[in-house]
């Protein structure tokens, strides 16, 4: 099993650790509730290392990217900052979703997901065969993330940078972006393993706590983020993944992967949505659901620590109505459909 | 390491079962079993006067993570069901011996204790 360098940290801090995608990662160090409750109210950090991290070189970067992925790279030309998209083929399906990072001067950093680290390597490859572009892959890198509405402040203790959203800095040792997953303030901090443990160490002095995967999970969703592997596959494209705000086609001359099939895919009979039920239980991914001239199927479902009901992602067609009704345990339970932000949408 | 009192029987499934001086027969879920699940957030308990069968699914314990059955120590009538837990499941996880039982029952057959395992064998059958 594949190990950050911060495991022992994590076996030594009643960090349980469970097998995700290949990695022996914390599912949490106790309460996921309790971990899920500080990052909203205060701060918390996260090992998240288990993260592809690819540093592109050679002088087609901006090319190379621009027909890699369908959002466009040139919004973020203008300076250091990062753009998400997903990462799509031929046929528009999703093979993956990515941050990619501006460091200036037409030098880009991408960042994907863990269970796709080997398939991203290989296609990355096969794309740049075109363009004067080398990819290299970091196995000895470190992400932290700092998350939360003290992040900040914390972060401060550290670096004293002065970040807008989406925005990093970077020197020869770290780059900190201000991005991250749980939809409060924060930053992640990407460095060497070395570097990594310096940083961590100096954090957790500071009695920040430590946060496991799971209540990363339930903050995500309340965030209304995609997990890709759950809300997303191959299977799925953007328009139906809540994801057509990363199609950019404002230039028409820009060609990229999968622009041909998303002209069909625009007539997708799915949607991506929010459902929260204030039933008891929990619905979880892979339950059905049915409305009068629909139907779908929950992709991504959880008890939401912050508003203290079940809440979730759900696949639906579209022209949905306001309800709709699922099955728990023989139970009927009435389900309200809304958009996937739920810290905006219930708060 | 999970606490495992040695004055309880257990199920392999993890329920407990505890022997009270009026004869009746208290039964929650283990200390292992509530980390093993996490953060609970709801419980399904059985309707007061509800017949069971040992090793009947008789609750349900709902998690973050995940929904469990959980499996009568003995056969019987429930006789009282701990209604705190409806409002404050999380008390499973912080005492899961003593607050946060689930349901008491009058048992029909309290031989059927002896087929339960004693602390001993349910450590290690839980480390397995």
């Amino acid at each position: 099993m594949n190990k950050t360098y911060l495991n022992e940290f994590h076996r030594a801090n009643k960090g349980h650790l469970v097998d995700f995608a290949g990695w022996e990662m914390p599912i949490n160090y106790g309460s996921q509730i309790n971990e899920h409750n500080l990052v909203r109210t205060d701060v918390g950090i996260f090992d998240v290392s288990h993260m592809a991290v690819f540093d592109l070189y050679g002088s087609n970067q901006k090319e190379f990217l621009e027909y890699l992925i369908p959002n466009d790279v040139n919004k973020i030309l203008d300076s250091t900052r990062a753009l998400y998209s997903p990462l799509l083929n031929e046929n528009g399906g999703i093979l993956d979703d990515l941050i990619v990072y501006h460091l200036g001067e037409n030098n880009f950093r991408i960042i994907s997901n863990c269970g796709t680290r080997e398939q991203n390597y290989a296609w990355f490859n096969k794309i740049a065969s075109d363009f004067d572009v080398q990819i290299d892959f970091k196995s000895d890198a470190s992400i932290i993330a700092l998350q939360g509405p003290n992040a900040l402040k914390n972060l401060s203790s550290l670096y004293n940078v002065d970040l807008e959203k989406f925005h990093l800095y970077q020197d020869d040792e770290v780059m900190i972006a201000r991005t991250g997953y749980t939809g409060e303030l924060g930053v992640e901090i990407i460095s060497t393993a070395s570097k990594g443990l310096k940083i961590w160490q100096h954090f957790v002095s500071k009695d920040i706590q430590p946060i496991g995967l799971a209540a990363r999970d339930t903050l995500r969703l309340e965030a209304g983020f995609n997990l890709y592997g759950s809300d997303m596959t191959i299977e799925n494209n953007p328009y139906d993944s809540n994801l057509s705000w990363t199609i950019d086609q404002s230039n028409e001359d820009r060609d990229f992967i999968g622009k041909k099939a998303l002209k069909h895919l625009q007539e997708s009979e799915n949607c991506l949505v929010g459902f929260y039920t204030d039933q008891r239980g929990v619905l979880r991914s892979g339950t059905k659901v049915s409305f009068e001239g629909g139907k779908g199927v929950i992709t991504s479902g959880t008890w939401s620590p912050t508003f203290k009901k079940n809440i979730g992602f759900c696949r639906i067609t579209k022209n949905f109505p306001e309800k709709g009704i699922s099955t728990l345990r023989d139970k009927e339970i009435n389900l309200h459909f809304c958009e996937t932000n739920f810290l905006k949408y219930l708060k | 390491m999970a606490e495992v009192p040695s004055n309880l029987k257990f199920l392999e499934s993890h329920e407990w079962a505890r022997l009270e001086e009026d004869g009746t027969v208290t039964v929650g879920i283990s200390d292992h079993a509530q980390e093993l699940l996490g953060d609970i957030v709801f419980v399904e308990l059985p309707d007061i006067g509800k017949e069971v069968t040992q090793s009947g699914d008789t609750a349900i314990v709902e998690s973050v993570k995940a929904a469990s059955d959980v499996y009568s120590p003995l056969s019987g009538e429930i006789t009282e069901i701990n209604e705190a837990l409806i409002d404050n499941p999380e008390i499973i996880n912080t005492s899961p011996y003593e607050s946060g039982w689930f349901f008491k029952i009058k048992p029909q057959d309290i031989s059927e204790m002896d087929k339960l395992l004693d602390a001993q064998a349910y450590e290690s059958s839980s480390e397995s």
